[in-house]
């Protein structure tokens, strides 16, 4: 990797003869993976990948190629961009063509040079996971997890002369505890964008604190239960609401946002409580990469055509009330309306002030979940997921937690759900269970929801 | 067969880059090393309405150097395929060995496997995708999209096309070389109609699996188009099921996906000991129930391989160097295997491994990964009207949507594309709104009958999830029509909501 990325950049649009974007993005990555209170893998990864969007004008309108290559040498880049150019030439119009985003003023430094990590960010992790494995060995404990950080720097380029360079850490922890037997379970998800705020001694004590929940089993039956979603939950479900949040299928009348001959929901109230959806790649501590440097995003919309658009803040329900979709320039062009590139973070809000603690004491009977797995979507229309709890699922009576109760297979909808919180607690950092693959951002509180739907008994503990 | 190997992957400097990464890994202390040279090109094409979205290619180029030191594993990877940067990963994965060594308590020991040096191979297609022109691939979706939109209650189109040549370089310490390269193709269609006036809509896929094949598999598809807005129509107008227990005759384009979830990852052994406990889950089958587990009926039996051609694990030789092969999970409806790498095979007393390491790129380590797990047919001549005619009151089960299934593999629901009456043994229409839930051995008990071999269908995905990092990898299952009684049917419609 002795070439700079800025120069492979550089040099595919040297070579470009039509307009087209190009952007490099240089990752680093470590990890640690451990099962049974031992290590199980681990590795240090170092790749960078050249992707050239190209343009080109083809009968009825404009046509994009995009061509991604691992690349290691400037001698590579005429490849990609020839490749890129000649999907664009020999393409057909594509409905979201829009002008190439132009040059526009910000505050990256071009010239720097790419940030890195390594293993050694995770040294302290490894050092508290020894430790750890040993108390758990002691308390008869079985601890399973994984760690990661990673560092992406992408660097943009166009043909208008716009230049942008961002930064993405990324770090996460997720810490899994079982009884030596494995009828109980605990889990606990941290994000972090160094690690230097991780601390595994207060993770171990709080899946301890767990497990002792666990000590007492109540089977309970499936039904509609007053539940209590923790943040990492709710984050789960808000997530798949955000990512089938596109604006031209709500028009079409094929997703939950539709409201039917054409029109949406924006404008429609969906929460009876005033909660706030918003994303902000400013947002501090959640800062994420403020420009398109992506082609396509997971609720479908195509973003070929605007690579370098600022990122902004944006309120997809305000106070309650649905505020925003997401669409891309082509799109808003053709809509006179606004284009909403999403940013890689979620914030939900609802003014709520008090702390899990306090939710519990202040439950009379219900249920109390670790986080949600195997999410599916089962109806589009209703926007109904399936799924299922794990890692502890706690009844909670008289304001304390009495025992943990067998697993449940749910069915419910997300935005469904929002019509029916009865209480919203204090927003904080987390780290949801299922998508933190994909989505490792968020900030939710934990909700009450008064008839949670359980629609069966899962046997998995 | 070394000249059917894309030409840029054979034109790398494989030999010095294994030798370079070999011996430096040997000179620092490893006792085993491996090398992986991949080159993955993937190309997707996407179409809305029979206008392009998206045509994207994408090539991933690195290689990785997994060493053993001293009984820990350690792992690094480069994109920079110089023998000085190979050399360079090769110190890299031994000090990442060496520097987590103190909390690695377990010491690796691995199954003997003989060397096979040399080796190439290359799977089973006619026509290699990326031999085709990308504005033919194009004209061709667009006219799928154009037949089905001119067609009456077909309101929008989706359809595109994913296409992978995935080329792979394996040489160890121990002697072993590989070079392979494999194929595979995923189309989708998907067709829309919206009911504008009183909202609401309803969609009919295409059944056409991803599959190991090359771009003539698209000539598979083409049959299935006409019958697509008709099949539309009825389930738009189509009542809505009254939920309870009904008779299931399942087709294999819905089957293959419940293989895959109750069988095919409750049967991996990392599962079944709690390496994936964290993240994917573990399984109900643990090792202790091997051999006397009884998963389903005696008509149950499924097995594991990874040599089945068009199959989207298929292989010749795995991530370890481990020749694949073709073994039994359930026979008789009972526990008798389960997929296993070299790290595996000996916790098991088995002297080989049966194949299934498997990395999804140079970046990522090998860990256990699907074979192609499948439900063998009947030796008698069952068909699947055979089957719907043994049913009084039941449901007809047809194509994939919907699927989860909880952490121990007990717990499932499945939707589908298409659910038909049964009634007194005869198909009565579509029904909508269905769901199908049961726990897995109770499923799988309840197996009546399996169709005959004409009934076997290959289905498949590109891209099962497991291991964190995240890692994805394609695979097949294969299985007959078979019949289910009395499995809990959901109304979806019921479910949710206050």
């Amino acid at each position: 990797m002795s070439i700079a990325p800025q120069d492979l950049v550089e040099a595919a649009l040297s070579v470009a003869t039509l307009p087209c974007v190009s952007s490099v993005r240089d990752r680093t990555e470590a990890n640690l993976r451990w099962a049974n209170n031992g290590l199980i893998t681990n590795g240090e990864m170092r790749s960078r990948t050249l992707t050239v969007t190209a343009t080109a004008d083809v009968e009825g309108g404009t046509a994009a190629g995009t061509v991604s290559q691992e690349i290691a040498d400037v001698a590579e880049v005429a490849a990609v961009v020839a490749a890129a150019e000649g999907l664009a030439r020999t393409g057909r119009p594509a409905e979201d063509a829009a002008p190439m985003v132009q040059n526009y003023a910000h505050n990256d430094v071009w010239t720097d040079p790419p940030e890195t990590t390594s293993i050694e960010v995770l040294d302290d992790l490894a050092k508290g996971l020894g430790d750890a494995f040993e108390r758990a060995e002691a308390a008869r404990h079985l601890l399973y997890g994984f760690a990661e950080h990673a560092v992406e720097t992408t660097y943009l380029g166009s043909s208008t002369g716009l230049r942008r360079r961002g930064v993405q850490p990324t770090g996460r922890l997720e810490l899994n505890a079982k009884t030596a037997d494995r009828e109980a379970s605990a889990w606990l998800g941290r994000t972090t964008r160094d690690f230097l705020d991780v601390d595994v001694v207060e993770a171990v004590d709080e899946l301890s604190t767990r497990l002792g929940w666990a000590s007492t089993k109540i089977d309970l039956p499936p039904g509609r239960y007053e539940t209590l979603l923790p943040p990492g939950a709710i984050a789960d479900l808000m997530i798949y609401a955000y990512w089938t949040a596109n604006a031209r299928d709500a028009e079409e009348g094929r997703n939950v946002y539709a409201a039917g001959d054409g029109a949406t929901k924006i404008g429609q109230r969906i929460a009876e409580l005033p909660i706030t959806l918003r994303s902000d790649p400013l947002y501090p501590g959640l800062e994420t990469v403020p420009f398109v440097d992506f082609t396509s995003s997971l609720d479908d919309t195509s973003w070929a055509f605007d690579g370098g658009l600022p990122i902004k803040e944006t309120t997809w329900i305000d106070r309650g009330v649905l505020h925003e979709l997401i669409r891309n320039r082509g799109h808003a062009i053709r809509t006179g309306t606004e284009p909403t590139p999403p940013p890689d973070n979620l914030i939900m809000d609802g003014g709520g002030t008090a702390s899990l603690s306090e939710m519990i004491a202040g439950t009379k009977r219900g249920l109390l979940l670790t986080c949600l797995w195997y999410i599916r979507e089962v109806d589009p229309e209703r926007l109904l997921l399936t799924g299922l709890t794990r890692d502890g699922v706690y009844l909670i009576e008289d304001g304390a937690v009495v025992g943990a109760v067998n697993n449940f297979r749910f069915n419910e909808s997300p935005v469904e759900l929002l019509g029916r919180i009865s209480e919203i607690g204090v927003a904080e950092l987390t780290l949801c269970r299922e998508w933190n693959d994909y989505f490792n951002r968020t900030i939710m509180p934990t909700i009450r929801v008064p008839d949670f739907n359980m629609s069966t008994v899962s046997q998995a503990s | 067969m070394l000249d059917r190997v894309d030409p840029q992957f054979r034109a790398l400097p494989l030999a010095a880059l294994a030798d370079a990464a070999l011996t430096r890994a040997r000179e620092r202390g490893a006792q085993h090393a491996d090398l992986r040279v991949e080159r993955i090109v993937t190309q997707t094409i996407s179409l809305r309405d029979g206008a392009v979205t998206g045509v994207a290619d994408e090539t991933v180029v690195g290689l990785a150097v997994r060493v053993l030191v001293d009984g820990v594993w350690g792992f690094a990877s480069h994109g920079d395929l110089t023998p000085e940067q190979a050399a360079t990963t090769a110190e890299q994965a031994v000090q990442v060995a060496r520097t987590l060594a103190p909390v690695a308590r377990e010491r690796v020991e691995r199954a003997d496997e003989p060397v096979h040096a040399d080796a190439v191979w290359v799977s089973a297609y006619a026509l290699d995708p990326f031999d085709v022109p990308t504005r033919d691939k194009v004209a061709l979706l667009t006219d799928w999209s154009q037949r089905l939109l001119a067609s009456d209650g077909v309101d929008h189109v989706q359809t595109s096309v994913a296409q992978v040549r995935e080329c792979k370089f394996y040489a160890d310490l121990a002697g072993t070389s590989t070079i392979q390269q494999r194929v595979r193709i995923a189309p989708a269609l998907t067709a829309t109609a919206v009911d504008r006036a009183a909202g609401g809509f309803e969609t009919m896929d295409t059944l056409a699996a991803p599959a190991g094949r090359g771009w003539e598999y698209m000539a598979d598809v083409e049959p299935e188009l006409a019958a697509i807005p008709e099949l539309l129509a009825e389930k738009v107008k189509a009542p809505s099921v009254v939920a309870g227990p009904y008779d299931l005759v399942i087709d294999p384009t819905n089957l293959w996906l419940t293989i895959h979830e109750s069988v095919g990852h409750a049967t991996e052994y990392d599962r079944a000991i709690g390496y994936e406990a964290a993240y994917a889950g573990t399984s109900f089958a643990t090792p202790d129930k091997l051999g006397t587990l009884r998963y389903g009926s005696d008509l149950m039996h499924v097995t594991g391989d990874r040599t089945i051609d068009h199959g989207l694990a298929t292989v010749g030789f795995d991530d370890d160097g481990v020749a694949t092969t073709e073994w039994d999970l359930v026979r008789d409806g009972v526990l008798v295997g389960y997929q296993l790498d070299r790290t595996f095979a000996p916790r098991l007393g088995l002297a080989r491994s049966n194949g299934c390491a498997f990395a999804d790129s140079p970046h990522h380590v090998p860990i256990q990964r699907m074979a192609n797990v499948s439900l063998q047919p009947a030796r008698e001549d069952v068909t699947t009207d055979d089957l719907i005619a043994g049913v009084e009151r039941g449901i007809y089960v047809v194509g994939d949507k919907s699927w989860s299934i909880d952490m121990q593999r007990y717990n499932f629901q499945f939707t589908g594309q298409r659910f038909f009456k049964i009634d007194k043994g005869r198909l009565a229409g579509q029904l909508k709104d269905v769901a199908y839930q049961a726990t897995t051995t109770d499923f799988w008990r309840s197996m009546e009958a399996v169709g005959n071999p004409d009934t076997y269908v290959l289905g498949g995905a590109f891209n099962c999830g497991k291991g964190q990092p995240g890692q994805i990898a394609p695979v097949s299952h294969g299985c007959p029509s078979a019949l289910f009684r009395s499995v809990n049917v959901l109304n979806t419609q019921a479910e949710g909501g206050s």
